[in-house]
C-alpha cells in the first residue's frame, strides 16, 4: 500500500467527489421532475398519457443505462443535439433514474387506500382537489424510503459517465490507476469517498423518514 | 449526416455476435451470483466471527461504490498481482460477485424467515446442522427469493454493458466496434438498445415460467 503516493494525489480524489456530488443532486432532481411526471401520465384518464408512461418505463427500464447515454451523448451529434458531457451526463442519467422513480411514484400512490379517495369525493373534493390534499401527503410519506433506495442507486450511477469522460470519483480513479499502475490504492480512496457520499445520503433520506412518519 | 439504419443490416453478423455473448457474459455472472449468494448468505449467518468480519467488510464496500470501478479493481488489481485473466472471465467475476452480494442479502433474510420448526425437525430426525441447512432450509428460502433473485438477473443484464468498458466483446462492444468503421454512433447505439430489450423480454419471459413452476409446485 503507498500511502506516501496516496497522500500526494488525494486533493484530486476531493474535487472528484465534489463533482460526483454535483452531479448525484442535479440528477435526482432532473430525476424527481421525470418520474413525478412519469407517474402522473401513467396514472392519467387519457389512454394516451398511460401508453407515453408505459412506453418511458418500459424502454429505459428495458435497456442498459451506458447504452443510453451513448445515444444521447456520440448519437445526438446526428439528430442535431449537440450537449457537452456533462450536460449529457445529467439528462441521460436523470431520465434514467426517472423510469424508475416513475414506479416508485406510482407505487406510493396507488398503494393510498382507495377508501381515501372515494371518501374525499364523497365529500365533494373535485378529482384534483382530492389528490392535492388527500391522495398525495399519504403517498409522499411512503415513497421516502423507496425513493432513497433509487437515489442510493443513482450515486453508484453515476459513475456511468467517467465512459464519456466527465471527470468525476471514477475517471479519476481510473486515469490514476493507468498512471500509476496501483488499482487498490485508487480503489480504496475512491470507494471510500463513494461510502461517504451514500451514508450520508442514507443518513438523510432516514431522517427525512422520520420526520414524515411523526407529523 | 442523415440516419440510415440500413448500415445496421450489414453489421448484423457483428451484432448477433455480440448479443450471444451478452447472453453468455450474463448466464455466467447470474449462476455465479446465485451460487455466490448462497454461500455468502450462510457465511454471514452461520460462520464465526472472525470469518463473518471481513466479508460483512466485504459485502459492505461492494454494495456502497459504484459496479463500474469494482470491474476496473477486478480487471486490473489481478493483472497488479500477477493474475492475468481474460477480459471475459474477469467481466463474469467482476458481474457475479457484485450481485451475490445482493443476491446474499435477499437469501439472508429469507433463511431466517423460514420456521424454526424446520431446523429442529431436521435435526430430530438426525441431520447435521449442516445437512439440515443443505436439504432443508436452504432450498426452502431460495425457493422464497426466486422472483427478487430474477429481479437482479434483470439488472445484470443490463449491467453487463459496463463491462465493454474492459474489453469483453460484447453487445456494446460490438455496436462500437460497428461505429467505428461506420461513424454512425446514434444507428448502432440505437440497434444494441434494441438487442438489449429483446434479450430482457426473453429473460422476462423465462423467469415469469420459473415463478409460475415454483407457484405451482408449492
Amino acid at each position: 500500500m503507498d500511502f506516501e503516493l496516496m497522500l500526494r494525489i488525494y486533493p484530486f480524489f476531493l474535487e472528484a467527489a465534489w463533482v460526483t456530488i454535483q452531479l448525484s443532486v442535479l440528477t435526482t432532481i432532473l430525476g424527481l421532475i421525470c418520474g413525478t411526471l412519469g407517474a402522473a401520465a401513467r396514472l392519467s384518464r387519457l389512454s394516451v398519457f398511460r401508453w407515453i408512461g408505459a412506453i418511458y418505463v418500459s424502454v429505459i427500464r428495458g435497456t442498459p443505462a451506458l447504452i443510453q447515454l451513448f445515444i444521447l451523448y456520440f448519437g445526438g451529434p446526428q439528430i442535431g443535439i449537440h450537449l457537452d458531457a456533462y450536460a449529457a451526463g445529467v439528462i441521460g442519467l436523470g431520465v434514467n433514474i426517472g423510469a424508475y422513480m416513475t414506479e416508485t411514484i406510482r407505487g406510493a400512490i396507488i398503494s393510498v387506500d382507495k377508501g381515501q379517495t372515494e371518501a374525499s369525493r364523497t365529500l365533494g373534493f373535485s378529482r384534483w382537489q382530492t389528490m392535492r390534499w388527500v391522495v398525495l401527503p399519504q403517498a409522499a410519506r411512503l415513497m421516502i424510503r423507496p425513493l432513497g433506495v433509487n437515489i442510493n442507486a443513482l450515486i453508484k450511477g453515476t459513475a456511468l459517465v467517467a465512459a464519456i469522460s466527465v471527470i468525476e470519483l471514477t475517471y479519476t480513479a481510473q486515469r490514476f490507476i493507468g498512471s500509476t499502475y496501483k488499482p487498490f490504492e485508487m480503489f480504496l480512496m475512491s470507494g471510500a469517498l463513494y461510502m461517504i457520499i451514500i451514508y450520508a445520503t442514507g443518513r438523510g433520506i432516514a431522517w427525512l423518514d422520520r420526520r414524515a412518519q411523526i407529523v | 449526416m442523415r440516419l440510415d439504419f440500413t448500415v445496421v443490416l450489414q453489421f448484423l453478423d457483428v451484432i448477433a455476435l455480440g448479443m450471444l455473448w451478452t447472453i453468455a457474459i450474463t448466464l455466467g455472472a447470474a449462476l455465479l451470483s446465485f451460487f455466490g449468494g448462497i454461500v455468502l448468505a450462510v457465511i454471514a449467518l452461520y460462520a464465526p466471527i472472525l470469518v463473518r468480519l471481513p466479508f460483512r467488510l466485504f459485502a459492505w464496500m461492494f454494495m456502497g461504490t459504484p459496479l463500474l470501478l469494482q470491474l476496473f479493481l477486478i480487471y486490473f488489481g489481478l493483472v497488479q498481482i500477477g493474475i492475468d485473466l481474460p477480459a471475459f472471465v474477469a467481466g463474469v467475476i467482476g458481474l457475479g460477485l457484485h450481485f451475490s452480494v445482493y443476491n446474499s442479502e435477499l437469501i439472508q433474510t429469507s433463511i431466517q424467515a423460514i420456521d424454526k420448526g424446520q431446523m429442529e425437525a431436521a435435526r430430530t430426525m438426525g441431520l447435521s446442522r449442516w445437512q439440515a441447512l443443505r436439504k432443508v432450509v436452504i432450498p426452502q428460502a431460495v425457493r422464497d427469493v426466486i422472483p427478487p433473485i430474477g429481479n437482479n438477473m434483470i439488472a445484470l443484464l443490463k449491467d453487463s454493458a459496463l463491462v465493454s468498458v474492459i474489453g469483453v466483446s460484447e453487445l456494446t462492444l460490438s455496436a462500437q466496434l460497428a461505429i467505428g468503421r461506420t461513424y454512425r454512433p446514434f444507428e448502432f447505439y440505437v440497434a444494441a438498445a434494441v438487442g438489449y430489450y429483446m434479450i430482457n423480454l426473453a429473460l422476462e419471459a423465462v423467469l415469469r415460467r420459473i415463478e409460475r413452476r415454483i407457484e405451482a409446485a408449492r
